[in-house]
Order: structure tokens, then sequence, then C-alpha cells
């Protein structure tokens, strides 16, 4: 079988303009057609779909993921991981460099490339690091690593911290037109700390990451973004004001573009009470205000993205004194109940710009041919049952750790299949 | 007070507690229940010097992950006051040093057949980490800068021996706030009892949030002196500062130090307080310290009385269920969206 009809589902494609209900046709791995399937319902090749009910979009893609591998392989494989991002509904996924080795050599990313095709589940986008050795200290071969199929360059785990390497990086870049997914944080700033700085971290005695650490960097990158022509990409932005500092540089038309993580516009630091470390991840937690700020920027197009800064880290390591558990929370497997109970569900947005947020715009932002159902498209497509809910179970989860803080939640809005250049990799119950 | 004499069949009904975690999340009534039970403990082992046996056959780790000789002591001391076995647990001679997690090491005391385990750490949360994993009772002998509630209670315990009720006393805590998990206690134990809290130190280590939870902020010790009851000096904590929050000692000392002449100022009848260890010098000049209103060795005498009563209400008979493994709620339950 070498065909789909995916039959009567609200098609949602902002890269076409497209929202309404209707037929879409897969065939050899491509979008063969979106319209009406009257005549061709009858074919013996075509596998149909009912997606009644359901809305199909272009496959949704996660541009900040941490799939572990090579180094730590008792957190997460790329075959973990990515079966993780289907069941989640993501048909693409961006790794992000900070394994052991980091990936900073053509060879690294060939093992990541070759690790991937014979997981054979969704496609995994490479990011390469902007420093050799994630050192900060002097740029890595990024030529190279362009030639073999990195997509951008981050360092994140940590900032790029040397101001002067972050400017050459950004100018470097431009040759070849990738962004430097940034991680914002001044270091001296948020030494020590473990969860944002606020009155929690005030009665906890715990030691608080001001909102101004990551306030400062970001406004910094910005600058350097606007005195070289750079693009930065502004990773899991946690605050109102760092959103608001985005939001006044794309006025300007400086070439900068964010992303936010669905933890950080659902929980606060107040969920820290508790002392679980499931709630600690950098950038942390911050307050109410700031997560009204982020849900703001996400609705005006601030926020250019969802991405989930999937982070795992096996149960032992997250059992440890608050102070020495590290920092990271799941992300693949929530990341679309959270977005549509948190974002469409209160009317927060609409189903297209949701789409744009987690499939049209991070294929963009890392200049991949992705993130439409446009003919001739690679025929990834994600089907979502808007009114599922259902209650998060990690013990169900198909990544290999089990760090989240919303198991036992329910949510509304789940991936019911997940198809991967025409072929369906995951269906809900299956 | 109860005159009858003190025979502890049984825990009061009113403590339906497994562990002693912090101040913060009890009650007034469960606040005043630990002092009464301190109370009666002090009389009945003629200010803590003789020995009951109301916990014979109990065993009691103190699990001591941070240096300390006081707080160790004197639960050693009440523990064996009440005829309970005490085993000390040291990080030096731990396996800890071999990789073993804390939880796994305080898992293997428990299987040794123990009744509480007595722990401080220098990381907020510890305490609460432990309660959810073992099945015995957990007290907290200080979490990092997050609270040390027999420290506070004993504090509050020594005003109350003087002052009598709480409410509408004014009592100032001077010092390093920010490090201090006696403050946190503190703070939490006498705004429950109805007292008036103000905070007062550098605003690099006295944070004006603490406003929104109803103490008072200043930054003066000069102004809020004649207006005290009680003044608790806490220490600096030199250890746990990133970076030195004033710019000498000289400085803070000048400041902040409670001095004889600040004493002058005062009322005649300022109750004084320090935790200890005191940097004399810091945090109050010598003769500050041994004056006729410090209630320094006070403390220490009433920490033992205070530490018996927690023991016993953690140890000891219930007739009433209690609640077990991981029962009691570390935190808020996380919402659904």
């Amino acid at each position: 079988m070498n065909a789909i009809l995916i039959r009567g589902g609200r098609v949602v494609d902002p890269a076409q303009g497209i929202d309404r209900v209707d037929d879409v046709l897969l065939r050899d791995g491509r979008v063969a057609a979106i319209g009406p399937a009257d005549g061709r319902t009858g074919d013996r090749d075509v596998e149909t779909i009912d997606a009644t009910g359901l809305v199909v979009t272009p496959g949704l893609f996660d541009m900040h993921v941490h799939l572990r591998e090579p180094g730590r392989e008792e957190d997460e494989t790329i075959e973990t991981g990515t079966r993780a991002a289907l069941a989640g509904g993501f048909t693409s996924v961006a790794c992000i460099p900070n394994t052991e080795p980091p990936i900073d050599t053509q060879a690294a990313v060939e093992f990541i490339r070759q690790k991937a095709a014979r997981a054979d589940t969704c496609n995994v986008f490479v990011v390469g690091c902007v420093s050799r050795n994630r050192e900060g200290k002097e740029l890595a071969e990024i030529g190279r690593l362009v030639e073999a199929g990195a997509v951008a360059f981050s360092d994140d785990g940590a900032p790029v911290y040397d101001a002067e390497l972050m400017r050459r990086a950004l100018e470097y870049c431009r040759m070849f037109d990738r962004p430097i997914l940034a991680h914002e944080e001044v270091l001296e700033l948020s030494r020590g700390g473990v969860m944002h700085e606020g009155l929690v971290s005030l009665v906890l005695g715990l030691t608080g990451m001001p909102a101004a650490a990551e306030e400062v960097m970001i406004g910094r990158d910005i600058a350097l973004a606007e005195v070289t022509g750079g693009r930065v990409h502004v990773m899991h932005v946690s605050t109102a004001a760092g959103v608001a500092l985005i939001r006044a540089a794309k006025a300007r038309g400086a070439r900068v573009t964010a992303e936010a993580c669905p933890h950080h516009f659902t929980l606060t630091d107040e969920g820290l009470r508790g002392f679980d470390s499931n709630h600690k991840m950098s950038p942390p937690l911050r307050t109410a205000a700031d997560v009204e700020g982020i849900l703001a920027g996400i609705a005006d197009g601030t926020i250019d993205c969802i991405a989930t800064d999937h982070a795992p880290h096996a149960p032992e390591k997250k059992m440890l004194e608050f102070d020495r558990a590290p920092f990271g929370i799941l992300g693949l497997e929530t990341a679309v109940g959270l977005s549509v109970t948190r974002l469409v569900q209160p009317g927060l947005i609409g189903w297209p710009r949701l789409v744009e947020a987690m499939s049209t715009l991070p294929a963009r932002i890392l200049g991949v041919d992705r993130g439409t159902l446009r003919p001739g498209a690679v025929a990834d497509v994600t089907l979502i049952d808007p009114d599922l809910e259902w209650r998060v179970d990690v013990r169900s989860f198909r990544s290999k750790s089990v760090n989240s803080p919303f198991d036992g939640w329910v949510l509304k809005g789940r991936a019911v299949a997940t198809i991967v250049a025409g072929r369906v990799k995951y269906r809900l119950g299956q | 007070m109860n005159a009858a004499p003190f025979e502890p069949q049984r825990i009061p009904s009113g403590w339906r507690h497994r562990h002693l975690l912090d101040l913060e999340r009890l009650s007034a009534d469960e606040i005043r229940l630990l002092l009464d039970t301190a109370a009666r403990f002090k009389e009945a082992t003629d200010c803590c010097r003789r020995k009951l046996s109301v916990l014979t056959g109990s065993t009691v780790v103190n699990l001591f992950f941070e240096n300390s000789t006081r707080t160790r002591t004197s639960f050693a001391l009440a523990a064996r006051r009440l005829g309970a076995d005490v085993v000390d647990f040291s990080t030096s001679t731990s396996s800890l040093s071999k990789g073993e997690s804390f939880i796994d090491t305080a898992r293997n005391l428990e299987a040794m057949g123990i009744d509480a385990v007595v722990v401080r750490h220098g990381t907020p949360g510890t305490p609460h980490l432990l309660a959810q994993h073992l099945d015995v009772g957990v007290v907290n002998a200080g979490d990092g800068p997050h609270e040390h509630p027999t420290q506070g209670l004993l504090d509050i315990f020594s005003i109350r021996e003087r002052l009598g009720d709480l409410s509408g006393v004014t009592v100032g805590l001077v010092g390093d706030i920010a490090h201090s998990r006696t403050a946190r206690s503190n703070i939490w134990g006498l705004l429950k009892l109805g007292a008036r809290v103000i905070l007062c130190g550098p605003p690099t280590l006295v944070s004006d949030r603490w406003r929104e939870i109803g103490v008072e902020v200043s930054h003066d010790l000069d102004a809020i002196v004649p207006r005290c009851d009680v003044l608790n000096l806490l220490r600096i904590q030199f250890e746990r500062q990133n970076m030195r929050p004033f710019p000498s000692v000289r400085e803070y000392a000048h400041l902040y130090a409670m001095t004889s002449d600040r004493l002058k100022r005062a009322r005649g009848d300022l109750l004084i307080l320090a935790p200890g260890p005191i940097n004399r010098g810091v945090e109050m000049t010598a003769d500050v310290a041994d004056c006729r209103q410090s209630l320094i060795l006070d403390q220490v005498t009433n920490g033992l009385a205070v530490r018996m009563g927690v023991l016993w209400l953690t140890c000891g008979p219930r007739d009433h269920g209690r609640q077990g493994r991981g029962a009691e709620p570390a935190g808020p339950p996380a919402g659904g969206a």
C-alpha cells in the first residue's frame, strides 16, 4: 500500500492559509492533493483513515529536544526519545548537542543521523555546537557541520558566555543562513540557584535564579543580532520582561525569533513548595505574571514557537537532594495536551496559530522543508483529537524517563495518529 | 497549665503528625501543643536534669549531613533523658562517600528497626524527601536555610516562659535572615501565635519581599530597638554566602551589632536571644551577650525540653490513627489545569 486518504478532518495548514474540513491524499511519501476525494475512494491501493472530528495538521515539529545519546543512554536514547516524539504527535525533532561528547564534528552529526535512520521513527534534525567541545572558547567548525547536515547551532545547557564569541558566531552563521539557538543566562546572577528567585524561594530557603539573569542575556543577544544581522532564536523564554524585550526587538526589525515551553506557560514556582525535583528545570518555573506574559506573547506572535525542551533524567538522579537533582522536565508526550488545554480550549489562540507555533514556524526557523501540507511536500501529518480527555500516566510514556510533574493531570487534546513520509508510525491505542 | 502529675501514657489527640518537618504548615494549636508538651517535660524532669523512661526500647538515629555539636548533643541528651537509645550517624563515617544515595542510607537504617530519624542536611527539603520514602518518624534538625523547627520552638518557648501569651509581643529578628533556618521557623511560629515580627538587616540579607507574608522589614536597627519586646540576634552565616553581602565585618557590626549603647535606648525589660553559636563582636558585643536580659543559656536548657517533647510526640505510644508513609502531604497537591 502506498497511498493514504485522510477523510473528513479539519485540515489546518497555515502555510497555505487552509482551515477547512477536507480530504488529504498522501501518495508515495508525498502529499498528493487536498480536496474532496469522491472519485478516489474506490482505489484498491488506498488506505482510508476516517478523520471525522479530528484536526489534520502538517507534522508537528519540536525544535528543542534532548535525546541524550551519545553519553547518557540511561536517561534517553535516540530510539526511545523519537518514539516518545511520535506518541506526542511529533514527526520531527531537532536534537540539542549537549551530549557526551557534544555534537561538534561531522562524525558526531553522522552518528546521530545513522542512529535515527536505524530507529526508523521520526525525522531527527541535528543542531551542532556553537563552540568547540561546547567550551565557549572558540567556534566549532560550523561550515563542516552545515555540510554534514546541522540545521542550527547552540551551546544550550549553558549560554554562549563570551559576548565576542557570540558576536562572531552570529556573523559567521549569516553566510549559511543558520540561526543560533540561545540559552539566555548570566551565570553570576544565577550561581547556585535551583529555582526562580521570589517569595517562594525566600520561604523555602532555596537559592534563587532571578528573572534578570535571563533578561540581561536576552538583551545582550538582541543587541548582537542587531549589530551583526545574524539570527538569534531565544530558547525557552520564561519571563514576562523577556517577552517584552523580544517584542520590542521585533518591532525594530531585528532578526530575532523565540520559543516557549508548555511548562513555562502552565506552572509557577508555587509548585516547588513540595520540594518535588520534577519541578526543577532551567530556566525555572516563574510567577503567575510571567505565565501571563508568555501566554500574551504566544497569542500576539512575539513567541513564534512552542518547543518542549524535553530533558529526560533517570529516576535515581531526580530522587536526590533538591540541589543535587539535575535540571529538566519531559515534554514530548504532554506538549499537545498542555497546549490545547492551556491555549486553544480557553480561546487564547485558534488552531491555525497553534499549528503555526508547533509546525510551520519551527520548520521555517530551521530552514527545513517541513511544516506544510502543500502538494508535493513530504507527507508528514499529525491527526489530533481536539476533544479527547485523557489522564497523563508517566508509566505509559515511551520515553525512558518519567520526570514529569504532570503525572495524573487530566488534559484535553491528544495526537491519535502520526504519519511520517506517508507511513503511519503511531496510532493511539496500538 | 494542668497541674496534674505528668503521665505521658498517650500522645494527645491534637497531634496527628507523623513527622516534624517545619513550622510553616502547623496550626497555632499544634504549635501550642508542642510548647505545652515541652513545658510538661521540663517540669517532669526537674528542669531537664532527671531521666524518664517513657521511650525505653525506642531507638533514635541522629542523621547529620552537616557539622553540628550543639543540636546533635541536645537531641541525643533529650532522647536519653526519655530512655531511648541513640545512634549517631555522621557523613564522614558513612557510605555516602562511596556513592550511596542518602535515601538508600536512610532506608538501611530503617531496616535496622529504628523509630525516628533526626536529620540535618544542607539542602532545603531533604527531611521532606526522607519522610516520603521512610516509614519512621522524621524530625528536621535544620535543612539548609529553610527551617529548624525545634530551634524556632525553643526560642518561642523561652519567650513564652518570660512573657506568657505571645499575642501582641514585638519580636525583632536581626541579621542574616537570608541564610537563616532559625529565622524562618521563628517567623512562622511567632506569626501563628499572634506576635508582631520585625526583620532587620541590610537589604542584601533581608528581602523586602518578606512583607508579603505579613512581617515588617527594616534596615535600621536603631529605629526598631525601642519598639521591641524581644530581640533575636542571628548569626552571620559566612559559610553559606556566595559573595559577602556587606563590605566588611566592621561595617556590619557598626550598623547591626547589638551594643550596650543600643541597649540603653531599648525598653528596660527587653529580652535578648541568640541561637548560637554567636560571633561576639559581630552580632552583639560581649557585654550584651552576658547581660541580665540575655536568655542565651535558658535557650539551651529549653532546647532539651522542646526536643524531649518532639521526640515523644514522634516515637511515643498513640491510640489514634496516624498517617503512614507518604501520607503527610509535602506540599499542595498538583492541580489539573
